[in-house]
């Protein structure tokens, strides 16, 4: 037997500062390695870039400093230095397409970094307790599920390619099921918290599992027609495994019955399955996939087979920024930015940024262990549950590991609804991670009931 | 600006790259919160040493022992730490702290239980002048001290078991 004691944190504001100067000096590095490998000479508005990244980090840190002093000191500097990393790969494509600064994609994803640690900010603000959250249950799921259905609506709806995951509002494109992302993790939690007695209930034991009972089911079936209606309608598997992906882990994080995994990897193969047999362009994916260099697949798309070489030809140290060709590439600085940088700094820059990923997971993780409530706990889960398999279906996808879907790189792919979500989930996570850390607050003392002098009360 | 600078910057970017992440880790190491699991005391009494000869390493009861010994010459009766002996949170310790201690299923608690039948804020224990006292705040199912149930603010002492819902606590030196 054990017994537990609590530790006091420490807060690591400064120790934040630190380490966003230290990658706003990789940043900077890395920018300039462009501009040197290209021009030949310094970057002319090196000033702009940089200066307006690390202006926006220090703001947020400030408004850490201000709003959440304990709140974890290593979310922000990671998601800082993917976020600037992303810009410089977005600038070097910017360069090889003969765009300007100010007409190209990295002005364009500097600003959205702006909007999006602005509403973040926001976030973080207004929202001084994640519990208050819990209050928005069905709202959250509404919205959730009007979000992911949004690309459907015709007048709004803008197909890309095939995958129907984009809405066009004017001269605006915006990708609804980034945001349904975070608000369906909102209802998970505060849902499954309320269920969850009632979801854990064992029912019959077979091969080792106890299985749930059937009247339980209910959910999980709402879950899976929802994901396999995005998979068909949308074409969009990526989607459809995230929100799949990760109801099934939040159940399991809240139940602890390894059933619903069984339970939910097997409906999801079924549906996947069946949906190969039944669509072409299901088809075509699994044919892009399994099948890469075969001619069939080469004539419908080579853009998975040129990411494939670009990564190869990059090899272990890489070309070295602005030296190889990832402009060949389709969606270089969107859906293919992982073999972008897999090309430029090949595979050990690859491997530190993926760890950059794994770190920011951790913590997300470390956050949901220390909270003490359980929808506090749930909610960090899922928020970093959903950017860990984002990771997973965007890696997987441009390596072959899983058929290549249309999600995007947290915090790297140029895409402003992407970065829009992201920001406002770190907020989230940091807000969490506030309460997580926070020594426990000293309870207010009021008087003993018992030692209050007796009164005359009038009543009317 | 020659080829060498070029490499130099593409090798030492990966090198910053992956000092960072060090440097991140580091970060990590260094800071350590939330619960620290400890060894619980051992609670067997001196009176058993056929037992106590399989059991655990006999240098630590030892010292238990000194310890407890220690603790009675001093002022014994008044209790430092809470216990939670029964109920799903068995084992949990936590020390008792002057401004008052809050136990309730209510996250904001000091402990906070996870029993069906324990109040959100269900018993508060502050110290006034003669020692420590436990007062019931209200709570649906009630709070019984050592099997009586908790009507007033009672006070109470080293090894005072408190039932709360399914959960007893027990006060410790």
């Amino acid at each position: 037997m054990t017994a537990i004691a609590s530790l006091r944190p420490r807060r690591g504001r400064n120790v934040e500062l630190l380490l966003l100067l230290f990658a706003a000096a990789i940043v900077t590095l890395a920018y300039c390695n462009v501009e040197i490998a290209v021009h030949d000479t310094l970057p002319p508005d090196l000033l702009y870039g940089v200066a307006g990244l690390l202006g926006i980090a220090l703001t947020f840190h400030v408004v850490l400093r201000w709003r959440a002093p304990y709140a974890d000191p290593i979310l922000l500097p990671v998601a800082t230095l993917l976020n600037g990393l992303g810009l410089v790969m977005i600038h070097r494509l910017d360069l090889a397409h003969d765009r300007t600064f100010a007409g190209g994609l990295a002005l364009k994803q500097l600003t959205w970094t702006a909007l999006g640690v602005a509403i973040a900010l926001g976030v973080l603000i207004m929202l001084r307790d994640h519990r208050v959250l819990r209050r928005y249950t069905f709202v959250a799921a509404l919205t959730g599920f009007v979000l992911l259905l949004l690309p459907l609506v015709p007048g709004i709806r803008h197909p890309v390619l095939g995958a129907q995951i984009w809405i066009k509002l004017g001269p605006f494109t915006f990708q609804p099921g980034e945001v349904a992302k975070i608000v369906l993790t909102i209802f998970f939690a505060s849902y499954l918290v309320r269920t969850r007695d009632a979801l854990s209930v064992a029912g019959r034991k077979l091969l080792g599992l106890t299985l749930p009972r059937a009247r339980d089911l209910g959910p999980i079936m709402v879950a899976w027609l929802l994901s396999i209606g995005v998979l068909v309608f949308e074409n969009d598997l990526g989607t459809s495994l995230l929100f799949f992906g990760l109801f099934v882990a939040m159940l399991y994080v809240a139940t602890e019955r390894v059933s619903w995994i069984a339970i939910g990897m097997l409906l999801f193969s079924a549906g996947a399955y069946a949906a190969f047999l039944l669509f072409g362009h299901v088809q075509t994916r699994v044919l892009l996939w399994l099948h890469t260099f075969s001619p069939e697949a080469l004539q419908r798309s080579d853009q998975l087979a040129k990411g494939l070489m670009g990564m190869a030809s990059g090899g272990m140290f890489g070309t070295g920024l602005g030296r190889g060709r990832p402009d060949i590439t389709y969606f270089a600085e969107s859906d293919f930015i992982i073999p972008s940088f897999g090309e430029e700094i090949g595979l050990i820059g690859l491997m530190a940024m993926l760890l950059l990923y794994a770190i920011l997971v951790e913590r997300g993780l470390r956050t949901a262990i220390g909270v003490r409530d359980g929808f506090g706990k749930l909610l960090a889960t899922g928020l970093s549950f959903s950017v860990a398999l984002q990771c997973f279906v965007v890696v997987g996808g441009v390596t072959r590991v899983i058929p290549l879907t249309g999600l995007t790189m947290p915090f790297l792919s140029a895409g402003g609804s992407s970065l829009l979500a992201n920001w406002t989930l770190v907020a989230l996570l940091l807000r969490i991670s506030d309460q997580a850390r926070r020594p426990m607050p000293d309870v207010v003392a009021p008087r003993p009931r018992s030692s209050e002098d007796t009164q005359v009360v009038r009543v009317r | 600006m020659g080829e060498l600078t070029v490499t130099l910057m593409r090798l030492g970017l990966l090198a910053l790259l992956w000092l960072f992440v060090f440097s991140v880790v580091g970060v990590l190491r260094g800071d350590l919160y939330g619960t620290r699991v400890l060894r619980r005391p051992t609670t067997q009494p001196p009176t058993q040493p056929a037992a106590a000869t399989t059991a655990p390493p006999r240098k630590l009861s030892r010292s238990e022992q000194r310890a407890q010994a220690k603790a009675t010459k001093a002022d014994a009766r008044v209790p430092t730490h809470l216990v939670v002996t029964e109920g799903p949170l068995a084992g949990t310790t936590l020390p008792l702290r002057e401004s008052g201690t809050l136990i309730g299923r209510n996250p904001e608690a000091s402990l906070v239980l996870d029993d069906d039948y324990a109040s959100g804020r269900h018993v508060r224990l502050h110290r006034d002048a003669k020692g420590w006292v436990a007062e019931d705040l209200g709570s649906t199912n009630g709070t019984y001290l050592d099997g009586m149930k908790l009507t007033t603010p009672s006070p109470v002492e080293v090894g005072s078991q408190l039932r709360i819902g399914k959960t007893v606590v027990e006060l410790r030196r």
